[in-house]
């Protein structure tokens, strides 16, 4: 039986669509969430997906965090279900600040859309678990407020606990820094996505949703939405996650 | 004391023999609100009143043709129960005034005609022309149009997936800004904006009515620029795209759940022309409440609530019993939704007030405190608008093309000895028109939706249908260089291009939509390029056996002293059985064959190598062979079916060299190949004359394609093989060569050899270096796959 995973539609929400289709292609039921709504619906992970959530015009993701929908994909959080937010997705978590830093404009003050590389930092996590290797990982990114930042002490402290999931990386493999055009928005240490102290909830600006079939140019975002269908699975099967932390880890941390 | 104002009319953009025509349908004289709807409706944006005479001409019919010519969007079939909507509009006058918004706004318009017609909107392309682009006018206007079409669309959600960027100096002081749209519907989804049913409700939902946009469509549209231009921006609509996604998903769950009996977007002419047209259609009339439009601000004049082109607005055409389901669903998108009006038998449009208490009782029945502001029969808007028959003149002073199989002559015997033709094809490659455009594409959300499989930037777009095998192959092409010359060429040849381009891939052009740029009608000489630019279109779908489903006219191109050059831009659709049959342009390997279908003609003129080292006076642009044309592109859809092609490019801007050159760049691996140049290398390198392909096959089977390939009639010669990393052009004596290349200086036997490397910079990099863009992140694109 395919596992529950709930899709948050905001209004201007629009890879929504992009993300029906990660999920159905690696095997999970898609399940819309309307941002009204405070019910789950039973799901046994969430996504959120990107684009532009009531327009974006003040900054991304700063009125989304405000809305009904968001206050049950805390709880939800809380309960160490997984959560994975992708592009404006990423932006909504990191303004509810369910994940740490803050997403820039971008160094090049231009929306920027192109094929990036990725390397997964750690593969025992609820979002990279089935990845077969660290990478790299072709997939495109699409965004103009996507710059990573956080002060220095806080990129060291996220390094030390192994926060940083995945990072920009050049032809070389080597981590592109912020001005090297491998590296799509000036990301400081190259971070694409990161995740809370626990360990169940995750952003990314690059889109794994669109990147699941050949024929749309790579499938190297599947192993990350088969992890997240995988980590659905297994906490619905038994209401806790691998390669996440207790509660009482994260508090003494 | 008197004042000399020029009467009302006048300063509305009507001439006097239009008021005359008013009359003459009112059998009175308008009031000032009257002659303000009558302004915008008979625009020539809204009218067509010069160019009708001449679209008529056009064909428009085919067996899969759905909704056509006159609609706000052509839609075919295309099998499994789906069809395809699509559309191009200009958006010229409003991005040269103000480029963000003209261009945003652009997108929104061509977005909602789509899905106005029950369509999800699954593509953008634009196609953008400028002048110099050194120019700092020029520059701010690059970057707010390209501003605008990414903020737009990439924030509706729709990918921007293909286009062209230009630059030429006929268009320093009237940019082009071309959008055109492609959306995907269910059969039985398909809504006519037809105001069907008397007794029916008129639903206005989306925004609220403001001052933005008043007379777009007169002021702006439909006269040349003079020297007042600031003056004109209150012209200018103002987009908001997190509206336009909203108005599009509640577009279509209305759609979807039947609640409609017909759609149709206010765009130009606002609320004016939605309900006149609407009407129209249906022989109908419209009783219009003015109180009841939800509006910005207090203090809207009549007028200005009527032609308002205030953004992201519909009007639907509702049966009474399903108001209440239609305002649900656009309050669930939170949408202010209104009854503005009743359809009527009495085919007026009428406009009421009962001075903002609500002029309409609930019964669709005028109040008796409501005033008539406003009576005219809804096809004297729209249908029986006024046509004028516009006066033509063939210049005096005309360049033709060379007759077809007319001999190469020396005067296009460049380069000259000492002169590499190496350097020249990395002039090209790095030119503002030919190098790479990933500065401007990669601003743009190209793959959202998930559909995209061929990324802009490599010939045309590729969009796979979820859920069959099936794909959608799009692209746009206007030669303006070429039509400046011989205007009924220029036009042939644009079709010609953009389904090569679509044949290309494997796919079978299904539909043209076009954009016919143009300069002031009223002008004879003006008149005449029109006219032939419509004729060479018309001939071109007749030869190609593709129908035109609809397009737009953008006229009065014109800055003080110049007229830009005949622009018809052509957007195309077509279709692809198997996705996995696709041919792309790039080379797929080494020690492929590769092999040259059709032959160069004479003619450099209009060519970008023309741009670069100039032609002679006397020189004219290549002839184009129709019927040719028609029988290259079933070769290679036959061809590619068979599996007998590895990646296929055509000839076009730069010539045969940059478009070898871009294969072996694109595929990552070089060439080698022997070219008989005879007289002209310059012809047989850089000439872009039509109806040519280079195309890549495995050497077993070499010989299948040129049968196939003499089979269809057509020259074919292998000439070379993939492999290495140079691109080497080895010249040779052709046909008929006896050396009389040496006797005039020059010599064939100087080769091209560059690295494919160097290629790929000059590409790279030539577009930032042209705009000033140059930053490291903005640096090179990844040329290999």
């Amino acid at each position: 039986m395919s596992v529950r995973v709930g899709v948050v539609l905001f209004p201007g929400s629009n890879r929504d669509i992009d993300a029906i289709n990660g999920l159905t292609v690696a095997g999970a039921e898609p399940v819309i969430l309307w941002h009204e709504q405070a019910d789950l619906d039973g799901v046994s992970a969430i996504l959120l997906p990107g684009g532009f959530a009531y327009g974006d015009y003040l900054r991304a993701g700063v009125i989304a965090r405000f809305s009904p929908v968001m206050r049950s994909v805390a709880a939800f959080a809380g309960r160490g279900g997984p959560v994975l937010g992708i592009c404006n997705g990423f932006q909504v978590l990191a303004e509810a600040g369910l994940v740490p830093g803050a997403l820039l404009r971008n160094r090049g003050l231009r929306f920027v859309c192109r094929q990036v590389s990725l390397r997964a930092e750690h593969l025992d996590t609820p979002f990279t678990r089935e990845l077969a290797g660290a990478g790299p990982l072709r997939m495109p990114v699409a965004h103009g407020e996507g710059c990573y930042f956080a002060d220095d002490a806080t990129l060291d402290a996220l390094e030390a606990d192994g926060r940083v999931l995945w990072r920009y990386v050049g032809e070389d493999g080597e981590v592109a820094a912020p001005d090297e055009r491998a590296n799509p928005n000036g990301s400081l240490r190259g971070i694409a996505g990161v995740r809370n102290a626990a360990g169940n909830v995750a952003g990314l600006m690059p889109h794994p949703e669109t990147a699941v079939e050949s024929i749309l140019g790579s499938d190297d975002g599947l192993g990350i939405l088969r992890s997240l269908v995988v980590s659905a699975r297994e906490y619905a099967q038994t209401g806790e996650l691998s390669g996440v932390r207790a509660a009482a880890a994260v508090a003494a941390s | 004391m008197t004042v000399d104002a020029p009467p009302l009319h006048r300063a509305l953009g009507l001439a006097d023999v239009e008021l005359d025509a008013i009359r003459d349908r009112l059998g009175r004289d308008p009031n000032d609100l009257e002659l303000a709807m009558f302004s915008v409706m008979w625009s020539e944006h809204c009218s067509y009143k010069s160019s009708r005479p001449l679209l008529r001409t056009l064909p428009t019919t085919g067996d899969d043709v759905v909704a056509g010519v006159g609609e706000q969007a052509g839609v075919i079939a295309i099998g499994d129960g789906l069809a395809v909507a699509f559309k191009i509009e200009s958006h010229n006058h409003p991005s040269a005034v103000e480029p963000y918004q003209g261009a945003a706004t652009g997108v929104g318009g061509i977005l909602r005609d789509v899905f106005a017609m029950g369509a999800r909107p699954i593509a953008v392309l634009d196609a953008l022309r400028f002048g110099d682009p050194s120019d700092a006018r020029t520059r701010h206007l690059v970057d707010g149009v390209v501003r605008g079409v990414g903020g737009y669309g990439n924030c509706v959600g729709v990918p921007t997936v293909g286009g062209e960027l230009v630059f030429d100096p006929s268009y320093q002081g009237n940019p082009l800004v071309n959008v055109m749209a492609i959306g995907l519907l269910e059969d039985g989804k398909l809504t006519r904006a037809s105001a069907d049913g008397p007794g029916n409700l008129v639903v206005l939902y989306g925004s609220a009515t403001g001052r933005d946009g008043i007379g777009g469509a007169s002021v702006l549209a439909s006269a040349t620029f003079g020297t007042q231009d600031p003056s004109k921006r209150p012209a200018v609509q103002v987009g908001d795209p997190f509206a336009e996604k909203l108005l599009i998903e509640a577009t279509l769950e209305l759609i979807a759940k039947g609640l409609v009996v017909s759609i149709q977007d206010l765009g130009a002419a606002g609320v004016t022309c939605a309900v006149s047209e609407t009407a129209d259609r249906a022989g109908t009339g419209v009783l219009v409440d003015l109180d009841a439009i939800p509006r910005r601000e207090p203090g809207l004049e009549p007028f200005e609530v009527m032609i308002s082109e205030s953004q992201e607005r519909m009007v639907a055409i509702v049966e009474p019993g399903r108001w209440e389901a239609v305002r649900a669903v656009c309050q669930r998108w939170d949408l202010p939704v209104a009854v503005i009006g009743r359809v009527t038998e009495e085919p007026d449009i009428v406009v009421l007030t009962a001075d903002g208490a609500g002029a309409l009782d609930t019964d669709g029945r005028p109040v008796e405190a409501a005033r008539e502001l406003a009576r005219i029969p809804a096809r004297a808007l729209a249908s029986e608008a006024i046509v004028f028959e516009r006066e033509s003149r063939q210049p005096a002073r005309r360049r033709a093309a060379p007759a077809p199989g007319a001999p190469l002559e020396p005067v296009d015997a460049l380069p000259l000895r000492g002169q590499d033709p190496g350097a020249v094809l990395l002039a090209l490659l790095g030119s503002p028109n030919l190098s790479s455009r990933h500065p401007v594409y990669e601003q743009y959300d190209s793959n959202v939706q998930s559909n995209t499989v061929a990324a802009p930037g490599r010939g045309a777009a590729v969009l796979r249908i979820k859920g069959t095998t099936k794909a959608l192959v799009a692209a746009t092409d206007g030669n303006a260089p070429v039509g400046a010359i011989d205007p009924w060429l220029g036009a042939a040849w644009s079709v010609a291009e953009a389904a090569r381009n679509v044949s290309i891939t494997g796919a079978r052009p299904l539909g043209v939509t076009n954009c016919l740029n143009y300069g002031d009608p009223t002008r004879p000489e003006a008149f005449w390029q029109l006219a032939e630019g419509v004729r060479g279109l018309g001939d071109a779908c007749r030869a190609l056996g593709v129908p035109v489903t609809g397009g737009n006219v953008s006229l009065y191109n014109e800055a003080p002293g110049s007229a830009i050059d005949p622009t018809p831009e052509i957007g195309i659709v077509g279709l692809l059985a198997d996705v996995a049959t696709l041919v792309g342009p790039a080379f797929t390997g080494d020690d492929h064959a590769i092999v040259l279908v059709g032959e160069a003609a004479a003619g450099l003129a209009g060519s970008e190598y023309e741009r670069l080292a100039g032609a002679a006076p006397e020189d004219g642009p290549p002839a184009l062979d129709l019927e040719r044309e028609r029988r290259l592109q079933a070769f290679i859809r036959e061809a590619i079916a068979r599996g007998l092609v590895g990646s296929c490019q055509d000839v076009s801007g730069g010539g045969l060299a940059v478009a070898v050159a871009e294969m072996a760049i694109w595929g990552g691996t070089g060439a080698r190949l022997r070219l008989p140049v005879g007289d002209s290398p310059a012809v047989a390198l850089f000439g872009e004359s039509p109806s040519r392909l280079v195309v890549e096959t495995l050497p077993r089977h070499a010989p299948a394609l040129e049968l196939l390939a003499r089979h269809h009639g057509l020259p074919v010669e292998t000439v070379g093989t993939t492999g290495g990393a140079r691109l080497m052009i080895e010249l040779t004596g052709g046909r008929g060569a006896t050396g009389a290349a040496e006797e005039r200086g020059g010599s064939i036997a100087d080769a091209l050899d560059v690295p494919v490397a160097d290629l790929r910079h000059a590409w790279e990099h030539g577009l930032n270096r042209a705009l000033g863009w140059d930053a490291p992140w903005a640096g090179a694109a990844e040329g290999a796959r």
